[in-house]
Order: C-alpha cells, then structure tokens, then sequence
C-alpha cells in the first residue's frame, strides 16, 4: 500500500477547488506578520508567490542565484500563455484546456490539479493586464492570440518572441513593490544548499552568499522550493547555464519523494548543435510552427547533395519536399504535439534525411507563409494585382512583426537569413515534466515543505504542451500557494520565531560545509565541464528521445562509475570562501550526477511509451498507429515517486495511481 | 583563429586590478564569445590558474547576465546583440581583443569582469511597478483596451533587459535610457497612469541618489543597446517628469 496521499477534494471535478479553498483554515492578517516563508527561486513561480505571500501580510525572504530576481530562466520562454479565455470564440473552455492538457501529457496527470489549472488560467490574463504587461494586440486594442501544438483552438496570449520577459518582469514588479514595503527581503546571487527539518517538519535552509563564499542559516515557518527543472542534467538544453537541480535534490535528499524523473521534454525547434565548443542550445519558439511547415528532402540523393553543399533547400520544388508532419499527422500537421514532431524529426535524421553537415537537422520554411500573408495585405492594402515581389515584401513585414526577435535570433547564431532560406532546427531537452512530488496542495512528503512551477511533478503528466508552462508557473504562485499554505500555517500561529542556534541548524550545517570540504579536496586531474559533458553524453545517448532497456541498463552503471570518478578526481581552483564559479558548478554537477542514476532507473521501470518518455520495446505494431508509441495503462497508470535511500540505486519506489473519472483514457492520436 | 586576450583580472571588490594577456589558439568561428571565454577557462584551470569570473546566464540574449567591455564597446562590434550572441566570425586572426567589465561609479567590480547591478534593482523598487493585488480580483483582460500602437510602443520599452550596457556606453554613466523603458512602459498604458507622477520621481530620485551621472543627448546608449531601446523613451521620461514636478 502507498504511503502517498494526493488530497484531492471529495465532490465533482469543476467544484473541488472551490470547495476546498471555503473549507481550508485561514490566518488572520496580524497573525500572518508573524510569519516567515522562505522562496527558493525568483522565476515565475516562485516571483508570484513570493510577492502575493507578502502583499497576504506573511515575512517573505527569497533566494536566487542570479544577481537579480529578474534574470531567472522564466525570462527566456518565448512562445506565450494558454488561458481558457475565449475570446476568439472558437470553442475554448475551462474543460477543453483540461482535457487537451490531459491528453497531451498522455494521460500521466492528475485530473483534480490540471482542472485546476485550467480553471484559475483566465484569471492569470486579467491579472498580468491589470499589472502592465503589455500582451500583443488587434487594432481594435483588445488582446490576440495565437495557436500552439496539440490543441484545435487559439488561446495563447503572446508578446511577440518574449511573453516569458514580459511576465517574469510583471511578477518582478510585483515583487519590488514588496520589496520597497519592506515585506519580501531578497537575497541574491545565493544558492541554496540544504534543507533543515525540525521535528520533521521544514523549518529552513542552508545557503551560500556566492559573493563572499559565507554558509549561512535562514529559518522559516515554511519553505518554498520554485527552483525551476533539471535539463541541464543532459549538459546541452535550453536551460540557463545555472539552471540546476541542487535545490530539488537536497530536499529529496531530505525525504522528499522526486516523482516521474525520466519525463523530460526535447523540444522540436531548436537551433542544430555545431561544435563542441558548444555550451548551450537555443531554442526557436513553437510557435514558428504556427506559420512555418517542416520538410526534409524527399530523396536521399538530395540530402546528401544538401549536406554536402552542392544543393541548396530553395533549389528543390514543392514534390520533391517531403512534409513528414503534414503527411504522417494531417489532422494536426505541424501542429502536433512536441514529443510527437521531436520523434518524427529524429525519425527521418536517422533515415538519413538530415539536411546540416551533422545529418541531425530538418527545414522549418516559411516561404509559404510569407506568400499567404502577403497575398491577404496586398489586398488589403487594395493591391488586386501585386507582383511577386511586392508579395514577399508585404509578407515578410507580417512575418517580422510576429517573429521578429526570433528570426534576429537564428540570424546571429547561424549566420544565414531566414526570410530567404529555410531554417534549420534539430530536437534538443528543454524541459522537465518530472519533480518533486506534492499532493493537491502543493506539498511536499516534507511537511511545510512546497514546490510550485517546473520543480515539482504534477500538472503536464509525461509531455507538457507548448505555452503551458508560463500558464503553471503563475497558476501556482499567484492563485494556488498563496491558498493552500494558509491552511498549513495556521498551525503555526503560536510557534513564534524559529531560532537558528539549534542542534538541528548545527547538523546540517555541518553537512553542507563537510560536502564542500570533500568537492575541494578532489584529486584535481579534471575540470567540473568535462565531467558534466561526460554525464551529457550518456544521458542523451542512453536515456534521450529513444530508450531501451539494455541502453538505460547501461546508463546506471556508466553514471555510478562517473559520480565515484567525479568524487575522486574533480579538480576546482580557488578557495570555498570567496567568489568560486566552479566550485558552485561543481556542488551542480554532483547533484546531477545523483539524479541522473535515478532518471535512467525510473526509465528502465517504466516498460512503457508515454509523452516524452519513449521506449523502443513499447510501440504499436499493426492499424492506423503502426509505429507510434505505445502506452501501457494496465502497469503503468501511476505516478512513480522515489524515496531517497542512500545510493540512487536503491531508491524505493511509491506509487500514486491516477484515477480517470472525467477523461476516459485513449490511444493518443493527432493523426 | 588565433588571438591574443588583454582581460581585466581583479580578484576582489576593494583589489587592485590589472589588464592580463592571455594568448588563445583553436578559436572556431562558429563559437559565441563566452564559449571562446569557456575555452580559455578551461586551459586555466588545467594549469591550475584562477579561471576568468564573468557574468552569464541564458546565453541567448534574454537574461541580461552577461556584460563586457569588448575593444571600448559594450556587448562588443556587433549591433542589437548581447555578448553571450556576439560570435567570433566577427573578428579576424591575429585579433588582440581587450576585455573589461562594465565601468561605472554605480557598478562596482566584485571579482574580474563580474560587476555589482543591483542599483538597477533599487531603481525599480523605487516605482517600477503598478500597485494592484496580485489577487486576480481584477476586472477582464479585454476591459482595458490600449490602442495597438501604444501597445507595441510600451512593449517595446518593456524588452529592456536590464543588462547595464546603456551605462557602460554613457561618458557620464548615465541610467537615463534604462529608468526611461520603464517610465515610458506605464506611461503609454491606460493602467500606468494612476501612479504616473509619484513613479517617475522616485524612479529618478532613486537614479540619481545610485551615483549615475546625468544625460547629454549623445546617444551611445541607443546605439550600444542589445534590444535597441529607442532615446525617444528618454524624452517621454523628461516630460513625465516635468509635468510631475509641476503637479508636484
């Protein structure tokens, strides 16, 4: 029997979070400035809970790396923010927006969170207008929206290339109006190290100035970890260069179950890899797909004439392109779901279709959509007649106004001009569905211990679909936690202040400086990179977009071996108390190596194809799927939680097993 | 490639700083500036010298992280980039390239090419925002309409990234363009205008009690900005503020 208890509310899906937030207990607004909640993270989960806690009255103190709350990675998602609004009146609902996110994530969600989510998303818009977010408009000044993969309606909000800028420096206004009251204190360029429980219960942490290298003791009523996804586990993602799991895994380490590891995200769209050199991945924003269409050469002869610099894409003519979306998906096209266009990608690169000099790279041309754009402004503009030119021109300007930023973006990297030459993208990791697990209240199994946004586990089951994140990231912060913790703190009104001269805080503490001690002593014979590209390289080859059981087998062993040599033999210049940037990638680079091992063992348990997680043995074999992954609700329909024991190897497993009462389950098809 | 690096070395706050040269080999075109940085760490560190501290985050010119003074320019040659974007096929073999931290009074140097920007910060506190709730019990989204050319004026005010350059470019290291994007991002929002005056004098309060200096028309900004913040948000800002005075 699970020890794992979701807390849904009783009643019908549409009524539970009402009826929870009329039943839960409150705080009363004097009791409340007695109160400290701890954030861990600035980006926009943890910056809207951070600034709505402390407008409720409570002692907020949060944590970043960076050297400032705006700089989280939140700031990079381009695309924009689903919201069940409705407002082009297109058949958009609260249960629409549920139900796509449910089967987008392949039925490996929990209903009663996502329907949440859906329903407080609206409430996000009006929210963010109301702080001065300033969204894309129609000329009629009311808001536009656009479309992502995976769903038949228009409800993303945008601002251009950078809704994530626009809404992280919404929650950070939010935040320095707080800030300025006196009620949230920042703490900046810190990292957090560990968690510190009393009585069982999470009552602080353990950080490092980063500046001057000083450990210090914060103590909280509760503690909040919004410290964003592990893809940086894969060495290259879209992931900031800091992104990392160190907060997530310390907490797990402290009892804290880590739920579904080995769902990640490889997102379709993203500028080919180069070189090694190479230190990051940039993506190109899913909603390119919205205009740009897909394609690699229809024969071989003419990829490899491509590749090899003899041929260039615009050389070859519409019936010799092969639209592979469009062909294998034609109710959806080039709008399917990521996972689904990430698979057919590498599908047809392994064929030996790619188009780059690396074979791992497909066309996304827009030379279509500039066309039909420009042919609607020319007559608009009462032009019955334009010329070719005067097209492309009119066409080109619509283009620029949508996806300016980004094609300025591709430009610089690559070095070629997308308005004249297909682009070329390739798959690369780009988010997590996997976290820390929590229960409908966002808790942790820590008492008094949160996790919201990306770190935790619970809304976008095994695939996560395009502008959701944004949408969950606000959803938590702004609307959930802020409920939800109340209930847990009103226990708390009486404990008064936790001291930090405890033996607990001391133990701890210890912990942390032993662990940096023992990084510092390593024998010195390689950098931190150069076991973090190692670690790279086993993840993406063994546990990326196809897995299989002897590969992942493998990977546990390989990573094991890598995490006692990494041990033994990193070498890190400097002193641990001063400014020490590879000391605190090396801290990283340990942690994910610990959450690596857990990843692969958690794929080799789930013997099954679902969203992002892919497993060779699991695939239809005959019918209209042939092909396509196959899910395995019979064995599989839980959420796996581990439970730290030691060694990642001996992690135990728990499941939650997810109960479909207002979805019935189906084979996924977007075809 | 091959080039040869004059970098700013200070290993603390209150250290005395000094230009080293670092020759570099094996600079491949196709390298962002700070992996070619990335590169020269690495031979350091294998050397058991102290690698080059630098600011950096995203790297794809979002985050506002990354700085540097490249041969007297901000973010480098290249226009409407930041340095994390800024690639090596911009310069030649045989470069020598000098690398510094951004200089201003407001930003001091915490360690080599890593300086302090939370003056940044203090402005924003100051009034940089709009103060509704974030309770959600607001009215609808569409009940605001904001015409789309005022819409995509306060957006484009609002892609400021906070990266500093602006200061860095300025003789007088002026925050004038910076605290405008964010002045002029409410001004030309129907839901800025409640708190329009006491914003923009605090917000300039702030700036000038940070140690910026004042702004002279030059334009560097402008022209070394990664986002191309336009200078006409400045003159947005000097009438906000004068009419703020007069109501004042």
């Amino acid at each position: 029997m699970s020890i794992l208890d979701a807390k849904i509310p009783e009643g019908p899906l549409a009524e539970k979070w009402t009826n929870h937030k009329n039943n839960i207990n409150l705080v009363n607004p004097a009791n409340k400035r007695n109160i400290d909640v701890i954030v861990i993270g600035t980006g926009l989960a943890g910056g809207s809970a951070a600034a709505t806690l402390a407008e409720l009255g409570y002692n907020v103190k949060t944590f970043c790396y960076q050297d400032s709350p705006r700089r989280a990675h939140s700031i990079a998602a381009q695309g924009g923010i689903n919201a069940a609004k409705n407002y082009q009146g297109d058949g958009d609902s609260n249960y629409r927006l549920f139900y796509d996110t449910v089967k987008g994530g392949d039925y490996r969600s929990r209903e009663a969170n996502v329907y949440r989510l859906a329903e407080v998303s609206a409430n996000i818009i009006d929210q963010c207008v109301a702080q001065g977010v300033p969204f894309a408009r129609e000329y009629g000044g009311l808001l536009d929206n656009r479309s992502f993969g995976g769903v038949l309606v228009s409800r993303t909000f945008y601002a251009k290339g950078q809704t994530g800028q626009q809404l992280l420096l919404g929650a950070y206004s939010a935040m320095n109006r707080q800030i300025n009251r006196g009620k949230i204190k920042p703490y900046n360029r810190h990292e957090m190290l560990d968690i510190v429980k009393v009585d069982g219960k999470a009552r602080g942490i353990i950080a490092r100035n980063l500046v001057t290298g000083e450990i210090e003791r914060h103590s909280a009523h509760a503690v909040v970890l919004a410290s964003g996804g592990y893809g940086n586990v894969f060495f290259l993602s879209t992931n900031a260069m800091g992104s990392n799991v160190t907060a997530a895994w310390k907490a797990h380490r402290r009892g804290a179950f880590f739920a579904n590891p080995c769902y990640t995200q490889i997102h379709p769209t993203c500028i080919p890899v180069s070189g090694d050199h190479q230190s990051k991945l940039t993506l190109m924003s899913e909603s390119l797909r919205n205009d740009g269409r897909i394609w690699v050469p229809k024969k071989k002869e003419d990829a490899e004439a491509i590749r090899a610099g003899k041929k260039k894409p615009t050389d070859l003519k519409e019936d010799e392109r092969d639209y592979y979306l469009e062909r294998r998906y034609p109710a959806f096209g080039n709008l399917v779901p990521r996972d689904v266009a990430s698979r057919a990608a590498k599908e047809r690169c392994d064929a030996g279709f790619g188009v780059n000099k690396t074979g791992e790279a497909v066309y996304l041309d827009f030379a279509s959509a500039i066309t039909r754009y420009g042919k609607e402004e020319a007559l608009i503009q009462g032009n019955k007649n334009p010329s070719e030119e005067e097209i492309y021109k009119l066409g080109a300007a619509v283009v620029e106004n949508k996806y300016g930023n980004l094609f300025q973006m591709y430009e610089k990297i690559v070095d070629q001009n997308p308005y004249k030459t297909p682009m070329m993208i390739y798959p690369a990791v780009h988010y997590t569905m996997g976290g820390i697990w929590v229960d409908y209240n966002l808790m942790t199994t820590v008492e008094g211990l949160y996790a919201t946004g990306e770190a935790n586990f619970s809304d976008h089951g095994a695939n996560r679909l395009g502008a959701s994140a944004l949408m969950q990231g606000l959803a938590d912060g702004y609307f959930v936690l802020p409920y939800t913790i109340g209930d847990y703190l009103s226990k708390d009104i009486r404990t008064g202040k936790i001291p930090t001269d405890t033996p607990e805080f001391d133990a701890v503490e210890k912990d942390v400086r032993d662990s940096i001690h023992k990084l510092m002593s390593g024998s010195g014979k390689h950098s931190v990179d150069y076991f973090h590209k190692k670690l790279g390289k086993i993840m993406w080859n063994k546990c990326g977009m196809s897995r299989n059981a002897k590969d992942l087998a493998e990977a546990i062993t390989e990573i094991a071996a890598l995490r006692k040599e990494f041990w033994a033999d990193v070498k890190i210049p400097g002193s641990a108390d001063e400014m020490n940037p590879e000391l605190e990638k090396a801290g990283r680079v340990a942690d994910f190596l610990e959450l690596g091992e857990l990843f692969a063992k958690d794929a080799l348990h789930r013997n099954e194809s679902a969203g992002g997680h892919y497993r060779e043995e699991s695939v239809e074999t005959s019918g209209e799927q042939k092909g396509e992954a196959l899910r395995d609700d019979e064995n599989f329909k839980y959420v796996a939680a581990w439970e730290y024991k030691g060694e990642p190897k001996d992690a135990i497993l728990h499941k939650e097993d997810l109960i479909f009462e207002n979805i019935e389950l189906k084979t996924r098809s977007y075809k | 490639m091959k080039l040869t690096l004059k970098i700013w070395r200070q290993a603390n706050a209150t250290a005395k700083g000094q230009m080293v040269t670092y020759p570099i080999d094996g600079v491949e075109e196709d390298m962002s500036f700070l992996e070619m940085l990335d590169v020269l760490n690495e031979e350091l560190i294998n050397k058991g010298e102290d690698p080059v501290v630098f600011d950096h985050d995203c790297r794809e010119g979002i985050c506002g992280s990354c700085s540097l003074q490249i041969n007297g320019e901000p973010h480098g040659p290249d226009r409407l980039v930041t340095t994390c974007q800024l690639h090596m096929r911009m310069f030649n073999d045989g470069d020598t390239i000098v690398i510094e931290p951004f200089r201003a009074t407001a930003f001091p140097v915490i360690k080599d090419l890593m300086v302090d920007r939370t003056s940044f910060d203090r402005i924003q506190q100051a009034g940089g925002y709009i103060s509704v709730n974030t309770s959600g019990n607001t009215i609808d989204a569409n009940a605001i309409p904001v015409e789309k050319e005022n819409a995509d004026e306060s957006f484009y005010a609002a892609t400021c990234i906070g990266c500093g350059a602006c200061v860095a470019a300025c003789k007088n290291a002026s925050a004038m363009l910076f605290t405008s994007a964010k002045v002029s991002q409410y001004a030309l929002l129907p839901q800025g205008q409640v708190e329009a005056t006491t914003r923009v004098l605090n917000m300039v309060e702030q700036m000038d009690k940070e140690g910026f200096g004042n702004c002279s028309n030059t334009g560097a900004c402008e022209i070394e900005c990664p986002k191309g913040i336009s200078l006409e948000n400045i003159a947005r800002m000097n009438r906000e503020y004068l009419s703020a005075s007069l109501k004042g």
